[in-house]
């Protein structure tokens, strides 16, 4: 009721949306599979809030329209391209990705596991980090770039044949020591600002700070395609983004305090369905 | 601990001269969070605090707070309380505090420090996303605290 009254004023000031609310609506994609968008939060979060949401309520009629139907999801040319490269023999061992693998929707289920612990590895690894390993080692072939095109674009496939499944990120056993490292970075007021994740994601989404709408900052729908850049984006290069507005020195993409960070948001997604590439600002 | 000392000898005599020097950052003195002292010992000026509040690239208030007076200033925020109000609700010096650090009249307050130089975690060079180098300093100059105050205290219901 605050949260109404407040934002009547700031509508009647500023001719802002009447309210700042999450929209209510549904995400069917291809008038075909419906995406979990809310769900009850996952028991680690049950201390701080009662229901996750996705990303995709906060947006406008006409983005979340844009992403319900892949002939006007920009992202998912993206994913064309990355499906070429699926099948596009590289390196010096003579293989493709599909050499191993077969069909990309093969690998349906991989994206909402990762972050994972890796046994072999004996570390947690991100789905990028998982490319590069069959890139250096399967395939002979160079390694990409953390956030680079050939990258996005790869997780973008992956994440798209997995659309509609829950992310389910394991948090116990080997990996918790990460997840806990990535908790703490969460709640850490970084920069001039001090600023943490937590004080615009967790205490004050729904509302707005100055024209953005503040969401949950959950990252079930990346890579994401932004209005902004008119491009894929990467989970990373969000956190870096954010990072740096609070005034701060930034991590880097792929550093072993984004993996854990990585590891950690996603946790707090678990049970959303996967979107990636979804369309945000 | 000299620039305390310093700073504690220009007040003095800038009670008989009437042209005190600046109170650093790190030698403003908060008593429950309120600041007593003018920073600059010049009034502040409430047309260019209003100025300040509304500014992206200055205060940037209205990213936080309502306030009807800054109708002019398209989105405001809904963080932080509304600001209408704001001079009968606090003194002078609870402004001064509250602008110039807020976390130490409320202890979790998002609100930025606006003349706060030490203490950050990975301080960074304003928006470049790297290490603050030796140009770092608080987000608002000591007079534009003093402006913003003045302006603050002319929002009366």
């Amino acid at each position: 009721m605050k949260i109404w009254t407040g934002a009547l004023l700031a509508g009647a000031l500023t001719a802002l949306p009447l309210s700042a609310e999450p929209v209510e609506d549904t995400l069917i994609l291809n008038e075909d599979i419906t995406l979990v968008t809310r769900t009850a939060a996952p028991d680690h979060l049950s201390d701080v809030m009662d229901e996750v949401i996705s990303g995709w309520h906060f947006r406008g009629t006409e983005t979340r329209a844009m992403q319900a139907d892949d002939f006007d999801n920009p992202g998912m040319i993206f994913v064309e391209q990355a499906e070429e490269v699926w099948n596009t023999v590289d390196g010096s061992e003579g293989k493709s990705c599909a050499s191993c693998h077969e069909g990309s929707e093969t690998m349906a289920g991989v994206r909402p596991v990762y972050p994972k612990y890796n046994e072999a590895a004996g570390e947690v690894r991100t789905l990028e980090m998982q490319i590069n390993d069959c890139r250096e080692n399967r395939m002979g072939a160079e390694k990409w770039k953390y956030t680079g095109g050939d990258m996005v674009n790869m997780t973008a496939l992956l994440a798209s044949v997995s659309r509609g499944m829950p992310v389910n990120v394991a948090i116990d056993g080997p990996a918790q020591s990460t997840w806990e490292a990535g908790k703490e970075l969460y709640y850490t007021r970084t920069g001039q600002l001090e600023l943490a994740c937590s004080n615009c994601h967790e205490d004050n989404y729904g509302n707005m700070i100055r024209a953005d709408h503040l969401s949950q900052g959950q990252i079930n729908g990346f890579p994401v395609y932004r209005l902004k850049n008119t491009k894929l984006n990467a989970a990373h290069a969000r956190f870096k983004g954010c990072i740096r507005d609070t005034r701060a020195e930034t991590y880097s993409p792929g550093s072993p305090e984004f993996i854990a960070l990585e590891l950690y948001v996603a946790s707090r997604g678990n049970g959303l369905s996967v979107e990636g590439p979804s369309i945000r600002n | 601990m000299e620039r305390t000392f310093l700073a504690i000898l220009a007040l003095t005599a800038s009670t008989f001269s009437g042209a005190a020097e600046e109170i650093a950052p790190t030698a403003v003195v908060y008593v429950d969070g309120s600041v007593e002292t003018s920073l600059t010992g010049t009034a502040g000026d409430p047309a260019m605090g209003r100025e300040i509040a509304g500014n992206k690239s200055l205060g940037n208030c209205v990213a936080c707070h309502e306030v009807t007076d800054l109708a002019d200033v398209p989105f405001h925020g809904e963080i932080g309380p509304m600001l209408d109000g704001a001079g009968d609700r606090w003194t002078e010096a609870e402004l001064r505090g509250i602008v110039a650090n807020a976390k130490i009249m409320f202890e979790d307050s998002m609100m930025p420090s606006f003349y706060k130089t030490e203490g950050f975690i990975r301080p960074g060079n304003a928006y470049t996303g790297e290490a603050a180098d030796d140009t770092f300093g608080p987000l608002l100059t000591a007079q534009q605290i003093e402006d913003v105050v003045a302006y603050l205290a002319t929002l009366k219901e």
